[in-house]
């Protein structure tokens, strides 16, 4: 093993690569607007679409109600509500998102009430429809307040004190910090994962430039013509690839951190996730975490990228063979979203899944020691397979010159 | 000095089987003479001078380049050998200067030697105007000088020349053709291969012709002449390739 051989590999291909604009931007301004956008831009879209679907005031169309003044007249009364003329197609209307809600108020509604029948308001809506349903709530909590207030005069009439009907409340208490529950969980996973997901996305040109791309341009042929040996060339190379993975990693990171610090700060994210209250927050700590979490899985990313576009005779065709890749890095981070999908001692030396779901427990100041032990040396595992299957890949005259 | 000795390459094609690229191929290679490799395209050349580069390794046989075997020892033996063929191209985002030096690199040199030797170069090969430039941006004569430079840096005492002006025009094959009887001159081990007969003629002291993976005819240009009673090279090269040309079309 020759350091000096794999240092002059390193160099030259270092030199070449900082002149080629496609790694700089993934390398470099890739991170730097991303995590702003998301922290920032994203945090804030997300309060305004909110805000506004709150703030706005919905159509609502009326279905019968002409016998029951009084009640017409209250759910005029409802603030931010707006009723408008009823028309014969209000189905289509709903349907096509032009009116959130229809209300349809059975025929003698106020005349059935004094005769104390059973009867059914319906609101029809769009439901998953954010519109649509905050207008339904308005309607409904209108339709619920008067029938508390005619039951209530219901048990005054009889003589009956209201806890006859309601012998005691309910309420669930959050317990949880506010920043390890709710969406500070669902978003903050995620928001490290992409860190992960940067990283790959750093070495992805370099590995194609520097092994198929140098087979389309004819200078493989050329170098393997010095008397450098191949696995010292392949290692400069994957050393290279590495450290613009790493480079992408560690600007995500300092970029992630600086973006959520000075988004806290401003008070414009944090990111209200619902109504839950939950704010996110993804403290230098945590980014550090899954930096160093990152470090054996860029290993293993930068030697399966140069194994797989070793193999391709050109850029192009390494693009192909690279694109399912993308998406197996993807899926894992998908999958760890999902309700019920936690850390178990079987996921934890999955690959790539591992490090995602390690990545919402670290965002929120949970180490589980052993997981992360586990993590780390199986990842590492993994990288040192991988690349030992590179410099084999690179050894094979078949693969080199594959016409 | 090259020996080749029963050198062969087999292939595995999933469509044809085994091919043999190269086929028990023997010969030597003195140092101060032109040695020309003669043949169609796909006859073997190619993989011929791979093998002596140890760019490919053998699948049997061997050969002696400097007194290394490729097999036993391919770096000592890409230590002392200069290839170049139209393939061989430059790295685009490099100059022409940091090509050099990074070839000069990969052979040992140290730094002091390596600037004398690249200024030299440099200097011989006219170079000056464009050592700053990216390869990139150079013209196909510059890129052509630039190549020879790459081979130069490290001395080798061995030049291997695949199809050397393949695609080139006129002015630029110029430059190399004048370049490998420059290394003859300096009494270097020079091979090439080509198909072009002006080339041959102007250049070699023993031509081997190459079919099919075999050596077929070998010899200098008189005694070729005399062999098959003809004048033209090309008729000799005809006459010895066309019976093995058709059997190969024919399978």
């Amino acid at each position: 093993m020759s350091l000096r051989n794999i240092g002059i590999v390193y160099r030259k291909e270092l030199t070449e690569s900082l002149r080629d604009r496609r790694t700089l931007i993934t390398m470099f301004v890739l991170p730097l607007i991303i995590f702003p956008l998301l922290s920032v831009g994203f945090g804030a879209m997300i309060a305004v679409l909110i805000g506004k679907a709150k703030e706005e005031s919905p159509k609502v169309m009326v279905i019968g109600g002409d016998d029951s003044p009084s009640v017409l007249a209250g759910l005029k009364k409802v603030p931010r509500i707006q009723i408008v003329p009823l028309e014969s197609n209000w189905k289509d209307e709903v349907v096509n998102k032009q009116v959130p809600v229809v209300v349809e108020i059975p025929e003698g509604f106020e005349r059935n009430l004094a005769g104390e029948k059973e009867q059914t308001v319906l609101i029809h809506d769009y439901e998953g429809d954010l519109k649509s349903e905050t207008a339904k709530d308005k309607v409904e909590k209108y339709f619920n307040e008067y029938r508390d207030s005619i039951v209530k005069d219901r048990l005054a009439a009889r003589n009956l004190p209201v806890s006859v009907l309601k012998p005691f409340e309910i309420k669930p208490h959050n317990v949880a910090p506010p920043e390890k529950s709710g969406g500070a969980l669902f978003f903050g996973g995620f928001i490290a994962y992409i860190v992960v997901f940067l990283c790959l996305n750093g070495g992805m040109h370099p590995a194609m430039d520097l092994t198929a791309g140098e087979k389309e341009r004819g200078t493989m042929e050329t170098i393997l013509s010095s008397p450098i040996s191949r696995s010292h060339l392949v290692l400069g190379k994957f050393l290279l690839v590495l450290t613009t993975a790493l480079t992408t990693a560690a600007l995500s990171v300092i970029s992630m951190g600086i973006s959520f610090a000075i988004a806290n700060a401003l008070r414009t994210t944090p990111i209200q996730a619902g109504e839950q209250g939950a704010t996110l927050h993804i403290g230098f700590g945590a980014a550090l975490s899954v930096f160093i979490m990152a470090v054996p899985l860029a290993v293993l990313f930068s030697s399966v990228l140069i194994t797989i576009s070793t193999f391709a005779k050109s850029y192009k065709e390494a693009q192909s063979y690279i694109m399912p890749l993308i998406f197996i890095v993807i899926i894992p981070a998908i999958a760890a979203m999902l309700p019920g999908v936690e850390l178990n001692p079987k996921l934890a030396l999955v690959p790539i899944l591992n490090v995602s779901l390690l990545c919402k427990e670290l965002v929120i100041g949970t180490y589980h020691w052993n997981y992360i032990a586990i993590i780390f040396a199986s990842t590492c595992v993994y990288a040192a397979a991988a690349l030992f299957i590179a410099i084999k890949m690179f050894q094979r005259e078949s693969v080199l010159f594959r016409s | 000095m090259i020996e080749a000795r029963g050198l062969s390459k087999r292939f595995q094609d999933k469509k044809r089987g085994e091919i043999r690229a190269v086929d028990n191929v023997t010969f030597t290679c003195q140092p101060g003479k032109i040695y020309g490799l003669l043949g169609a395209n796909g006859a073997g050349k190619t993989t011929t001078l791979r093998m002596l580069a140890t760019i490919l390794e053998p699948t049997d046989g061997t050969a002696i380049v400097c007194g290394h075997d490729v097999v036993e020892q391919p770096e000592k033996v890409r230590a002392n050998v200069g290839f170049l063929s139209t393939a061989t191209a430059l790295y685009p985002r490099l100059t022409s200067q940091e090509m050099v030096e990074y070839f000069g690199r990969l052979n040992g040199l140290d730094e002091a030697t390596l600037k004398k030797r690249v200024d030299d170069i440099f200097n011989r090969l006219d170079m000056n105007s464009f050592r700053d430039r990216r390869c990139d941006k150079l013209s196909t004569g510059m890129k052509q000088k630039t190549s020879i430079a790459r081979t130069l840096v490290h001395d080798p005492s061995v030049m291997i020349f695949d199809e050397p002006t393949n695609g080139l025009d006129i002015m630029t094959a110029r430059t190399i053709i004048d370049f490998i009887r420059e290394c003859r001159d300096r009494g270097k081990t020079v091979i090439f291969s080509t198909h072009i007969m002006s080339e041959v003629e102007k250049l070699c002291d023993t031509i081997g012709i190459i079919q099919s993976g075999k050596l077929l005819v070998e010899g200098s240009p008189p005694q070729l002449r005399q062999k098959f009673a003809e004048q033209d090279l090309e008729e000799i090269f005809v006459k010895v390739v066309a019976p093995h040309y058709v059997t190969t079309e024919a399978n």
